[in-house]
């Protein structure tokens, strides 16, 4: 039976990661390849690195990043953050990423994901998703919006057609971001996550809100997720993965215990 | 020498780079010669079973593989490079290599867990295989390890005997097949931690016998 996936998060500026960096042994790493072992080695099942350097040299320091990632760790990692064009993508995956993930730029651009699915493969395509809780109206029948730049943009677009629409596009897998929960450490948005999972055919990976064991249990179970993303909790020490996957396990979800 | 064969499949880099992390000298290549040259040869693949044995037939190395299968040399297949070496694959229609007696099926598209949940297609993610005899290539693997799959075919052998491992998803599926100097697995050791890098290691150490 496929485990469910836990995977740490990594957002990366200019080389280094932003946040996370006090683990338990009080070891401070900044060094994204670094944090990439240490989470390899406690037993991630995967690791997503966003880049949210803003200046526009931006891609030979994260392209070196991912070179370095990939001669270190053996697990499959993807990469997101201003992937724009079917050449950045094959920069990333040409460096030694698994996956690619659009967010913002599919929105704008659907066929970046038919683009990247035709020419990479659909395994290698991550829509990342960006969702907002609305008044239900016509327009937004889901009641969960697309936004982008952060929450500062609604779209107008609804997120269970988005989903549906990137599926049928061609993408691999989607991460599935509550902007309403993202940061807050009280658990994910169970709704919405359950409501994209349940009706496309693709692994979803829930985002946004993960404070403790129980909330990935919650959304792993009632949220019907293929993957929990992890930041926060793991960076500063709080739990371990080995720790969250032992609580999981002995809640009956199956996780990979051996690495 | 070990011979990555490049055939425009995927992402070759991520095989050089772990059988370079455990210090077997390798190369990717499609080069004839290169391929004689070397005492393994690696025949990896990520895609479609028709791109793929679309570039193998421009490519020459259709016919390469069957010759350096029945050289004695040792190989092993990962993934499509595992459905390829069957007769023929559901996808695409796409008659096979043939090397091995069987074909490729998709998984059905209302598949279940025992549970009763709806199990999502391409099996993507970490996953056991049951190793069902001592075969060198993947001994001393610690039971229960699991092993990162990505697809949403899988091998039928028509021969029971090919089948040294197999995974559940919704059903039980051969994920690795071994006969005479091949092995093949559906799986991606590269991206596997550390019990993929034990199965590579132990191919890399492997005469074939």
């Amino acid at each position: 039976m496929l485990s469910k996936r836990i995977i740490p998060c990594l957002d990366v500026r200019d080389g280094k990661t932003t946040k996370g960096i006090k683990f338990r042994d009080n070891v401070e790493l900044g060094d994204p390849v670094e944090m990439a072992r240490f989470y390899y080695e406690q037993g991630a099942d995967e690791i997503v690195f966003y880049d949210i350097t803003a200046s526009s040299d931006r891609r030979p320091i994260m392209l070196d990043v991912v070179r370095k990632v990939a001669e270190t760790i053996f697990i499959p990692f993807s990469v997101g953050g201003g992937i724009r064009t079917l050449e950045d993508m094959r920069d990333v995956l040409l460096a030694g990423a698994e996956k690619v993930s659009v967010n913002s730029s599919a929105v704008l651009n659907p066929d970046i994901i038919r683009q990247g699915a035709e020419a990479f493969g659909s395994q290698c395509v991550v829509l990342g998703m960006d969702v907002k809780k609305v008044p239900v109206s016509q327009k937004i029948a889901s009641g969960y919006e697309m936004v982008i730049n952060g929450g500062r943009t609604s779209m107008g677009i609804d997120a269970l057609w988005w989903a549906q629409e990137a599926e049928r596009l061609g993408a691999g897998e989607i991460c599935l971001n509550s902007i309403d929960a993202d940061g807050t450490q009280t658990g994910y948005e169970l709704e919405l996550t359950k409501l994209i999972s349940t009706n496309v055919r693709i692994p979803v990976i829930a985002s946004g809100g993960a404070g403790t064991p129980q909330h990935l249990l919650d959304v792993l179970n009632q949220g019907c997720a293929d993957a929990a993303l992890i930041a926060s909790m793991v960076h500063y020490g709080a739990y371990t993965i080995k720790e969250i996957k032992a609580f999981l396990s002995e809640n009956g979800v199956k996780v990979r215990r051996y690495w | 020498m070990i011979a990555i064969l490049d055939y425009k499949a995927g992402n070759l880099t991520s095989v050089k780079r772990a059988v370079d992390h455990l210090g077997f000298p390798c190369l990717i290549t499609n080069s004839h010669d290169e391929v004689r040259k070397a005492d393994k040869v690696v025949f990896p693949g990520v895609g479609a079973a028709g791109k793929s044995m679309e570039s193998l037939r421009e490519l020459g190395l259709h016919t390469l593989i069957r010759e350096r299968f029945d050289a004695g040399v040792p190989i092993l297949g990962i993934c499509v490079g595992l459905q390829v070496l069957f007769d023929f694959s559901q996808e695409n229609q796409t008659p096979c290599l043939g090397i091995l007696p069987g074909e490729v099926r998709r998984f059905p598209d209302k598949i279940c867990s025992q549970s009763g949940d709806f199990l999502k297609i391409p099996h993507m993610g970490w996953n056991a295989v049951r190793f069902k005899n001592d075969h060198p290539v993947f001994r001393n693997i610690p039971a229960g390890s699991e092993f990162y799959f990505v697809h949403s075919y899988y091998p039928q052998p028509a021969n029971e005997q090919l089948s040294v491992g197999t995974t559940e998803y919704g059903m039980v599926f051969t994920s690795a097949v071994a006969f005479r100097n091949l092995v093949a697995v559906q799986f991606h050791p590269e991206k596997s931690g550390k019990p993929g890098l034990g199965i590579l290691d132990n191919f890399c150490r492997w005469n074939g016998i």
